[in-house]
């Protein structure tokens, strides 16, 4: 599904991403740790298709497509999704009216007629309490003075909706509480398929306890430096990365 | 000299000619002493502080054409484009600077909803009581309206009087072969504890440009309340420049929204003096202009009562190499205690070539009072777009709905349904985005 071939990236001249081969078939999860600054934010936005960022070498691939000659939101219509790890405050647009925009705007790129309103609001509904979600929040500017968890668990919410291939994560954990924690973690499981991927950033191993993933990468200093199965987040968890880094620099 | 300004100079003896019976009046009077203020000052230019950054020339180096033919050109179906549609109005229309009978409703049931000249006519000891109190001759463009001011709109409402409909003001210039250049004078008078709404626009139907020098005197008594809307919508030869005087007495509350959404040149000098306490002023502005047009919001606010609040929100988009200019001036007199004057001013521009200039300028002589001011000129939040794009909205509709969030907070302010979607429609259109929803 996802190809990546060693990927290097800068800003401003500085190289952030130095080297990073990932490939993510359909079904699986991938989970990339790393300490802060690393570049985990970094690749999640360069899959995305934020602009500002100098692809100095190598290629990425989605479906056989070359995703770099692509826009964000024609790499959204591909199927790609990113929860922020810091969602935008976007005073003045209704959660409603944003997602509404947002899935009729992906079903004009496949050819689709808007969605029904009934229908729509149908969807709405579901997910909602899928993730326990005051209805509120449907009439409430989007993210504005919404709690950090609150943000969150809307950008799963979103998730939901849109129902896409490839859902990055980055640290949809941190900020949320230990139930938040399990109601995030139920959904992604619910709309886990065998045709879709997700690929998690996060911190912590308690949210891998939830969602197990396939492979675990340790993503530092712009490097991918070692994979593992989901024990490995266990090791980081009780050793934390000096271990890793000692074995960088030998 | 400009070549218009002597046009100006030598018709204002072929106007006084044709007023007969109107010489001994106060308002001849008040024209003499305007015209010679005016023929002393002649146009300001950009070393006059107030017109710094606002450049007259390209549009005064037109020679204008003053007097036009009455003719019944305009037909209703072509105006009936311009009315609000859904809402039942009352209407005074003016084609090329002429009362348009035959496409407006008036009234002089409850209240005079007429013209200008009407007044002059037929209540000439209001006219000497209202006309030209508050207009200061001090600034040329008023004293040129006040030289040679004949018509516009007249409204008056008694004490405890509820305008029942809101009041359209249309001025429409019909084609010409020369530019032309129009003067419409109104005055509004809102009795104790009255209340109206009124909605002003200038409509060029020509491709030649169209200059308006619109001057207005707008009374408020004790517990008045207006609400006043002008949608600037004009087309791109057209230009206005709009003086609007506000006297507030005790109580009374003016809500004045003006959107700024089209034409070549736009100033607007709103001029808001309150005078006794507890008057309110609001004011919301909308600017949104592309190409090379310019937007001018000269606002000035006049605390001289105690126990007094002002309000000043003013949001612009400016495109292409556009133009934007607003300058705030409070002014609080030494015994104006306990007043709360609030400006804030939000710009967002789109292209490195549109210019803004924003600048509070207040003038504070007393000392328990609560003023707070802020200006902020910035860029499309790239953050923002870069989250919507991910979600799968395309960059122009992304940019267009944070657009219309930004105006939103204004847009909402407008109070009738009709209008306000006029205005998100036409914002929306300069944006070239439809959207099915209401924000
Ligand atoms: N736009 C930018 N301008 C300058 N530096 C940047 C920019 N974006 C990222 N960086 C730098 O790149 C490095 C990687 O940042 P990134 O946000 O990808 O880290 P991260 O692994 O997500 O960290 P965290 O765990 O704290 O979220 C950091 O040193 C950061 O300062
Ligand atoms: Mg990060």
């Amino acid at each position: 599904m996802l190809k990546i071939k060693n990927l290097h990236v800068s800003v401003d001249d500085t190289p952030i991403l130095k080297g990073i081969s990932l490939e993510i078939k359909k079904g699986e999860i991938h989970a990339i740790m790393g300490p802060n600054g690393s570049g985990k934010s970094t690749l999640s936005n360069v899959i995305a298709g934020k602009e500002d960022y100098q692809i100095t070498q190598g290629t990425i691939e989605f479906e056989g497509k070359d995703l770099l000659e692509l826009s964000a939101e024609e790499r959204a219509h591909l199927g790609i999704f990113l929860s922020f790890q810091y969602p935008v405050e976007i005073p003045g647009v209704s959660v409603t009216n944003f997602i509404k925009t947002a899935i009729n705007e992906n079903r004009k790129a496949k050819g689709l007629e808007p969605m029904p309103a009934k229908e729509l609001l149908k969807l709405i509904r579901e997910r909602m309490e899928l993730l326990n979600m005051d209805k509120s929040f449907l009439s409430r500017s989007l993210n504005e003075g919404f709690s950090g968890g609150e943000k969150k668990r809307n950008e799963i919410f979103q998730l939901s909706m849109l129902q896409p291939k490839l859902a990055i994560l980055d640290e949809t954990d941190s900020g949320l509480d230990i139930d938040a924690l399990r109601i995030v973690a139920k959904g992604v499981n619910t709309l886990r398929t065998p045709e879709n991927a997700f690929l998690i950033i996060t911190h912590y191993q308690r949210l891998l306890e939830y969602i197990v993933p396939d492979f675990v990468h340790v993503l530092y200093n712009g490097k991918i430096v070692k994979t593992g199965s989901k024990d490995l987040a266990l090791a980081l968890e009780e050793k934390g990365y000096d271990w890793i880094k000692e074995e960088v620099a030998i | 000299m400009e070549a218009f300004k002597e046009t100006l100079l030598s018709s204002f003896i072929v106007f006084e000619n044709q007023l007969n019976g109107q010489k001994k009046s106060e308002l001849h009077k008040l024209r003499q002493k305007a015209f010679e203020a005016f023929e002393k000052y002649g146009f300001p230019t950009r070393k006059d502080e107030d017109w710094k950054y606002t450049n007259l020339k390209p549009i005064i180096k037109h020679d204008y054409k003053i007097f036009h033919p009455k003719e019944q050109k305009l037909q209703l179906d072509e105006a009936r484009k311009y009315f609000l549609s859904e809402t039942d109005t009352y209407r005074i229309v003016f084609v090329d600077g002429y009362y348009a009978s035959w496409l407006s409703l008036t009234t002089h049931h409850q209240y005079d909803i007429c013209t200008f000249s009407a007044l002059i006519n037929r209540y000439p000891e209001i006219a000497d009581e209202y006309v030209g109190k508050l207009i200061n001759h001090g600034d040329s463009f008023t004293a040129l309206n006040t030289a040679f001011a004949r018509e516009g709109a007249y409204i008056f409402v008694p004490d405890n009087k509820i305008v029942d409909k809101p009041i359209e003001i249309l001025h429409f210039t019909t084609p010409h072969a020369l530019p032309a250049f129009q003067q419409p004078r109104s005055l509004l008078v809102l009795g104790k504890n009255s209340r109206a709404t009124v909605i002003e626009r200038h409509i060029s139907l020509s491709a030649n440009p169209v200059f308006t020098n619109s001057a207005t005197e707008v009374f408020l008594h004790t517990g008045a309340i207006l609400d006043h809307y002008k949608i600037q919508t004009d087309h791109y030869e057209a230009s206005l420049i709009d003086n609007t005087v506000y006297q507030l007495q005790g109580y009374s509350v003016l809500n004045l929204t003006t959107a700024s959404l089209g034409g070549k040149f736009v100033r607007n000098n709103p001029i808001v003096k309150l005078i006794e306490s507890m008057a309110e002023a609001h004011l919301w502005g909308l600017t949104k202009i592309d190409s090379s047009e310019l937007a001018d919001h000269h606002t000035s606010i006049e605390h001289i009562a105690p126990h007094c609040q002002s309000n000043e929100l003013y949001k612009g988009i400016f495109g292409g190499r556009s133009t934007g200019i607003f300058n705030g001036k409070v002014y609080v007199a030494p015994h104006a205690q306990k007043t709360n004057a609030f400006q804030q001013n939000n710009n967002i521009v789109l292209s490195d070539k549109a210019t803004v200039n924003t600048k509070p300028q207040l003038e504070i002589f007393a000392n328990d009072v609560k003023c707070s001011h802020g200006c902020t000129v910035g860029q499309m939040d790239e953050n923002a777009m870069f989250y919507l794009r991910q979600r799968g909205i395309a960059a122009d509709k992304a940019r267009a709905l944070l657009l219309l969030a930004f105006a939103g907070e204004i847009v909402d302010k407008i109070q009738l349904p009709e209008l306000r979607q006029y205005v998100k429609r036409i914002f929306n259109q300069k944006n070239h985005i439809d959207f099915d929803f209401d924000l």
